[in-house]
């Protein structure tokens, strides 16, 4: 007997439990995933040679012995006793998904504000909402030839929606709490849409936690909409424990002179692959994408970006940088496609990483493909070992090897961190990402549970 | 106070040093001078601890103390400082902090309890006068950005923060106008006192109207090659190295 390909498993899942996936979607849903999941079947797993998944290979992983929950479980917790969140943002609006589900167990499953704004469950949006969400889900991010995507689309029952009607500016953030608690390991799959009509400013927090010790797979996806001259700032701060493996998938569509800030904080995580794609759908966009991480152990991450240049006179602007200790290995591969048409983009691109050991590893690739004739685009990448001439400074003035070590660690950190436009968040990461280099920061220090212990 | 004996060291198997001996007592002023490429820097940077280079030989006794066991760390926190010939950018780490962590790790050294940030900053602003710098440095990255005159400065003002009991300043006047050439001497006459040396290493003779030095050294290809009063400087303002060059080849 033949035997079955993790993509075959996947697919033979899908066909189990279709109805239980899909119990109560809407018929648009359901399509959907018929679509996606015949997409999956088509592209399967990426293959160890596929280049954009070279140094990340996953099929083994998902592959690997996982549970699934269909449904939410009834688990009981007090989020306040007993998970406090590293970036507690005064004055925002928490949501809790846990195990890829909308948890609301005091609160309404979706909050509709007077102004319009509508945040809170997607499942329950897609029953109230089903006009305004077909228009958007699953219309930005693409399964064909994106097997993790088509999976995500295929089997995801819900994450967050948050709309915010024409010409709204959110005062007060969306900070998201992804939880991981179970005791099994288990695959979660969760899907987040923003929507920001035309005019209309939000700022995101999403924060990727585990509760548990238990080997957590998550794919999931995150679809934007932002309007012309819209306003969007989103920030994901991961800090999954080290037995977990994630897999993200943010595609954000910029309408007219829209802007967009996208920050990758990642500071724990097994191994964690971030596809970020930000598609240039209108004339004078403008997007930052941040992205900072630090590893060590057998940490593995991979940020991989695609900046569509679709139209004329859009702005990009990359910022990556990485801090790899021990055997730790890391993978930045950036893509910046400049079409046609897109005449008068500046798309500008760096990627510095820091190797603090010999067995460290880092692969770092630009990728420019430029069929525009009038563009000013750059990039630079470096793989290099703290500054010596820098540190023997520092220590000469009577400053301790470690220490000066630290000063230019946070001092090399810094300089992405400082982008970050929020400064009471600013602060916050900056102080996660200090306490992570003194090796103070555990996955565990806010948790009630100390598994460790 | 400082006692090198026959160092030798090499960069990558090429001898720079070939047998340097000098005797520094607590209140002189020393001044090594010499052609570019003789070895001062190396020099200096040997007494300060860099380890891009072998010391292969001899031995550098300070207060006592068998120097080169010690980390750059505590050779500092025993009272060595270097002004660096070409003070490094530091983006991202800014002189408040910076100096900061300084002061107080040597105040840990000494069982001392961290300067209150008040007293800190008092500190600074007394310091900040030695030089006469007068623009906000502080609040900026180490040296970043900062202008030829403006680093020089800023290595007098850390020495005059972290009050050292040895000062390597190496080519402190290179690339100086008068103006700043005045008050980066003043800032070091300022800080001399008879329990305190000072090893001043240049290439010409006219910080040396300003820093009057005890002893004149010639550095030349790895190797002390002459040593005496003042009058050895003018002399060399006179005559330029040729004829020391001239005198030493020939032996060779
Ligand atoms: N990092 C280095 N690597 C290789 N050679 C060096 C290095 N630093 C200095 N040297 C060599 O050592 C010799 C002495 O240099 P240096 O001490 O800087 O002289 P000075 O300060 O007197 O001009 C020169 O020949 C120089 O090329
Ligand atoms: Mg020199």
């Amino acid at each position: 007997m033949e035997t079955l390909t993790a993509t075959d498993k996947y697919v033979d899942l899908f066909e189990q439990k279709r109805n239980e996936i899909s119990n109560g979607d809407p018929q648009f849903v359901k399509e959907m995933r018929e679509e996606a999941i015949a997409s999956f079947r088509q592209s399967g797993f990426p293959i160890r040679k596929e280049e954009r998944y070279k140094y990340t290979h996953l099929e083994p992983v998902f592959d690997g012995e996982l549970t699934f929950d269909f449904n939410p479980r009834d688990i009981q917790f007090d989020d306040n006793e007993l998970f406090r969140c590293d970036v507690p943002m005064l004055n925002s609006n928490v949501l809790t998904v846990l195990n890829g589900f909308f948890h609301h167990p005091e609160e309404a499953a979706l909050t509709e504000l007077d102004n319009g704004i509508i945040y809170g469950s997607l499942k329950e949006a897609i029953h109230r909402h089903p006009g305004l969400v077909e228009k958007y889900l699953g219309k930005i991010a693409q399964t064909a030839d994106e097997p993790f995507v088509a999976l995500n689309t295929a089997f995801s029952q819900d994450g967050v929606f948050l709309y915010v009607p024409k010409g709204v500016q959110m005062d007060k953030p969306i900070q998201i709490i992804h939880l991981l608690l179970s005791d099994k390991n288990l695959m979660v799959q969760h899907r987040n849409l923003f929507i920001l009509e035309k005019n209309a400013t939000a700022q995101v927090i999403v924060c990727d936690h585990t509760l548990s010790q238990h080997m957590f797979l998550t794919n999931s996806v995150t679809e934007a909409y932002t309007g012309e001259n819209a306003d969007l700032d989103l920030l994901r701060l991961q800090n999954e424990h080290n037995n977990s493996c994630q897999v993200t998938n943010t595609w954000i569509s910029q309408d007219r002179d829209s802007r967009c800030q996208h920050g990758t904080i990642t500071l724990h995580g097994g191994i964690v692959r971030n596809n970020l794609r930000i598609s240039m759908e209108g004339e004078g966009a403008e997007t930052n994408a941040l992205g900072l991480f630090l590893t060590d152990k057998m940490q593995h991450v991979d940020n991989y970006t695609v900046i569509e240049h679709n139209l004329p006179r859009c702005t990009s602007n990359q910022y990556y940088k990485g801090v790899l200790d021990d055997i730790s290995t890391g993978v930045f591969n950036g893509k910046i496609h400049v079409h046609p048409d897109a005449q008068k983009t500046e798309a500008f691109q760096t990627n510095n990483n820091i190797l603090l050991t010999d067995t460290a590893r880092m692969h770092t690739k630009p990728r420019l493909e430029i069929y525009a004739d009038d563009v000013k685009c750059s990039h630079g990448a470096t793989v290099g070992q703290l500054d010596e001439e820098a540190l023997f400074y520092l220590q000469s003035r009577g400053i301790p090897k470690d220490e000066s070590r630290l000063m230019l660690m946070d001092a090399f950190t810094w300089d992405v961190i400082s982008k970050i436009k929020q400064s009471a968040l600013q602060d916050r990461i900056n102080d996660l990402v200090g306490k992570r280099l003194r090796g103070e920061l555990s996955r565990c220090n806010n948790c009630a549970m100390h598994c460790n212990e | 106070m400082l006692e090198i004996k026959d160092l030798k060291v090499n960069i990558e198997d090429k001898e720079i040093l070939k047998g340097i001996n000098l005797s520094v007592k607590p209140g002189e002023v020393h001044a090594i001078m010499g052609p570019n490429g003789s070895g001062k820097s190396t020099l200096a940077s040997a007494l300060a601890g860099r380890d891009y280079f072998d010391i292969t030989h001899g031995k550098i006794i300070y207060e006592g103390k068998d120097l080169l066991e010690l980390s750059p760390e505590d050779r500092a926190r025993e009272g060595i400082f270097l002004g660096f010939q070409y003070p490094v950018e530091i983006p991202g780490v800014s002189m408040v902090n910076f100096l900061r962590t300084a002061i107080n790790s040597m105040r840990k050294y000494r069982n001392q309890d961290p300067l209150p940030a008040g007293d800190f900053l008092k500190l600074m602003r007394e310091k900040k006068q030695v030089v006469e710098i007068d623009s906000d440095l502080t609040n900026r990255s180490v040296n970043e950005g900062f202008s030829g005159g403006e680093k020089k400065k800023n290595e007098i003002f850390q020495m005059a923060l972290l009050e050292p009991k040895l000062a390597i300043l190496d080519e402190t006047d290179s690339g100086l106008d008068i103006d700043a050439l005045r008050i980066v001497s003043n800032g070091v006459n300022k800080l001399r006192s008879p329990e305190n040396a000072t090893i001043i290493i240049t290439h010409y003779q006219r910080l040396l109207d300003y820093i009057v030095p005890d002893f004149v050294h010639v550095l030349y290809k790895g190797r002390i090659v002459k040593s005496g009063d003042k009058s050895l400087a003018k002399e060399l303002e006179e005559h330029g190295y040729e004829w020391i060059k001239q005198e030493v080849d020939a032996e060779m």
